[in-house]
């Protein structure tokens, strides 16, 4: 099993600096996880690094394509307070 | 609200402004050592006299960050906005270091390259290191600076002793984890993600462990403080006061940036900023206990010129790579530009400072004091047309007292959104806005639709004081409402300005 990053992330090279086996490089359009080189960070440390450090909310899922950080849970933004100022700011 | 004088000696009775702010050089540090005066002398930064004539410029390298704070959004990246944290461009240290050497050779009056983001500096300690090695190696005669917000900070203290560093920037926001864990909702800490007071904790720690393992090595700090009304404006005294005891020169309290479309925590939280009265009213408080700089511009993390201009379109990676630097040849053109500026700013410090207006002279003694606001492009005078300003710089007079006090962008409007986007206000309207609280604007010269505008909304248009001292003229304008009368009562609101408000 291996973690993966989706579209969503930035490319601020975070993961990338904190991953044990090396296993993160910078793709064509973002960062993405050599699945024969991840580990999970098993044997390393008790949380996987990438998901520890990534500030962008879905962009990293975990071994079973589970959302690693749910939205709200980085920013602290209720998901439903970040819909309404998006439609609001849509609406203008 | 009583008024202190500010760096200023308390001599200022003798004439309509004191040798500390008027023609001379540096406004801001007349209170610091000499030699910390010689260190910062032509940082652009510092004082709103050399930001005239010496430029900056930051090389975003550093994308990783180790914190969150509720101010910064980690996906933003828009070429029109303004503001920290923003960036258009991430450049490897090699190319970092082009970039440097081609804007130092081209805009010979830069003279300090910061690394500012647009993620944290010493969270990316190689790439920052490596830019750092390099300039220190090819170009000694550019500054360097890092600005960060402290949590690695204790661990490179040692390897930026190294380098070429003209000061370090902490942002310090609070030295109290409670409020810590409202600006900071987590940090990445020995290999953990660590969320409330916890990591607040550790974040304020680190910052006053590295504050203080700084000032040990003699490497100048200065500290940034986001205002954040409700959050911490009540707590940043007490931090002006510590950090200061810990051996920061320089405190800057910014205001809080917030907009529902940054996608920050507080824009879309619609935690609101300060007004520049809280703002004045805070930066004055915390200037009983240190250097304030009032003129900060809050710029890019990949900002080139001076400040208030970003001339970073003129220096795009594909522009550097035609360009045919000679570093030898540009070091010698430098050395002449700087030297000419030096001695242009020490001819200006001895002039003799006749004021042609003496405040002292005022008859009144109980007038109130008055915010004005100046169309400057620069040198020290008014010598900017009313309709072409991009910002004002404002100034309070009072009956001993000429000083500066902040200044305020005239585009931030144009972007600001909420009530004042899209709503059909006219350029002019955001304007009068901008300069709200302000009872005259000293210009080069003023349209007739202006004129009429700023009269209704309160704000006297004055275009008699083209090309004087801004000093002589803020104090000369002072002196005419004082013996007008019009000072004798209390501010009346304006009407145009409270209908603005509340449309």
């Amino acid at each position: 099993m291996a973690y993966s990053i989706v579209e969503s992330c930035v490319s601020c090279h975070a993961c990338s600096m904190v991953c044990p086996t090396e296993a993160i490089y910078e793709g064509a359009a973002h960062f993405m996880v050599d699945s024969k080189k991840c580990t999970e960070c098993e044997g390393d440390y008790a949380d996987s690094q990438c998901a520890s450090i990534c500030p962008i909310e879905g962009a990293i899922l975990n071994g079973a394509k589970q959302v690693a950080n749910a939205a709200g849970t980085l920013t602290g933004i209720p998901p439903a307070m970040m819909e309404k100022a998006m439609a609001e700011i849509q609406a203008r | 609200m009583e008024l202190k004088v500010l760096d200023q000696p308390e001599t200022s009775e003798a004439g309509g402004c004191s040798a500390g702010s008027c023609g001379g050089s540096d406004d801001q540090l007349s209170h610091l050592s000499d030699e910390i005066r010689e260190k910062v002398h032509n940082h652009p930064c510092y004082s709103e006299e050399a930001h005239h004539h010496f430029a900056r410029m930051h090389v975003a390298v550093a994308p990783a960050c180790n914190i969150q704070c509720h101010y910064c959004n980690r996906k933003y990246d828009c070429a029109n906005e303004s503001r920290p944290g923003v960036v258009s461009e991430l450049l490897t240290p090699d190319q970092a270091v082009k970039k440097t050497m081609a804007v130092a050779a081209n805009i010979p009056q830069m003279t300090v390259l910061g690394i500012a983001g647009p993620g944290d500096p010493l969270a990316n300690p190689e790439r920052t290191f490596d830019t750092f090695r390099q300039l220190s190696e090819k170009a000694p005669d550019i500054k360097l600076y890092v600005s960060t917000n402290g949590l690695a900070l204790p661990d490179a203290v040692e390897e930026l002793s190294k380098h070429n560093i003209d000061h370090v920037t902490i942002t310090i926001n609070t030295v109290d984890p409670e409020i810590g864990a409202k600006i900071y909702p987590w940090i990445y800490w020995n290999n953990r993600r660590i969320k409330g007071v916890k990591g607040a904790k550790i974040l304020i720690e680190q910052q006053q462990k590295g504050l203080q393992m700084l000032s040990d090595k003699d490497i100048l700090v200065k500290v940034n403080s986001v205002m954040i009304p409700g959050v911490n404006d009540k707590h940043l005294e007490e931090v002006s006061r510590i950090v200061k005891q810990k051996g920061a020169f320089l405190h800057n309290v910014m205001p809080l940036i917030a907009e529902a479309e940054h996608g920050t925590f507080y824009g879309v939280m619609g935690q609101r900023g300060p007004t520049h009265d809280e703002l004045q009213v805070l930066q004055d408080a915390c200037a009983g206990d240190m250097n304030m700089m009032r003129h900060c511009r809050q710029c890019r993390a990949d900002a080139v010129g001076l400040l208030g201009e970003d001339r970073g379109d003129e220096f795009t990676m594909d522009k550097i790579e035609e360009m045919n630097i000679d570093y030898d040849a540009a070091m010698v053109k430098r050395a002449e530009v700087h030297a000419a500026i030096a001695e242009e700013l020490e001819a200006k410090k001895n002039a003799p400072q006749e004021s042609l207006v003496t405040l002292s002279s005022i008859k009144k003694k109980d007038t109130r004091p008055v915010l004005m606001a100046v169309a400057t492009s620069g040198g020290g005078v008014i010598n900017q047309h009313f309709d072409h300003a991009k910002e004002f710089l404002i100034y309070e007079a009072n009956t001993t007292d000429v000083r500066f006090i902040s200044h305020r962008k005239v585009d931030d409007l144009y972007c600001a959104g909420g009530d004042t986007c899209g709503d059909g206000e006219s350029v002019l309207q955001k304007i009068i806005k901008v300069l709200n609280g302000c009872e005259a604007v000293l210009c080069s010269k003023v349209g007739y639709e202006p004129w009429e505008m700023l009269e209704e909304a309160g704000i006297m248009p004055n275009g008699e004081h083209a090309m004087e001292p801004i000093e002589d003229a803020v104090a000369a304008v002072y002196k005419e409402m004082a013996e007008s009368g019009a000072l004798d009562e209390a501010k009346a609101e304006p009407k145009e300005q409270k209908e603005l408000a509340t449309a």
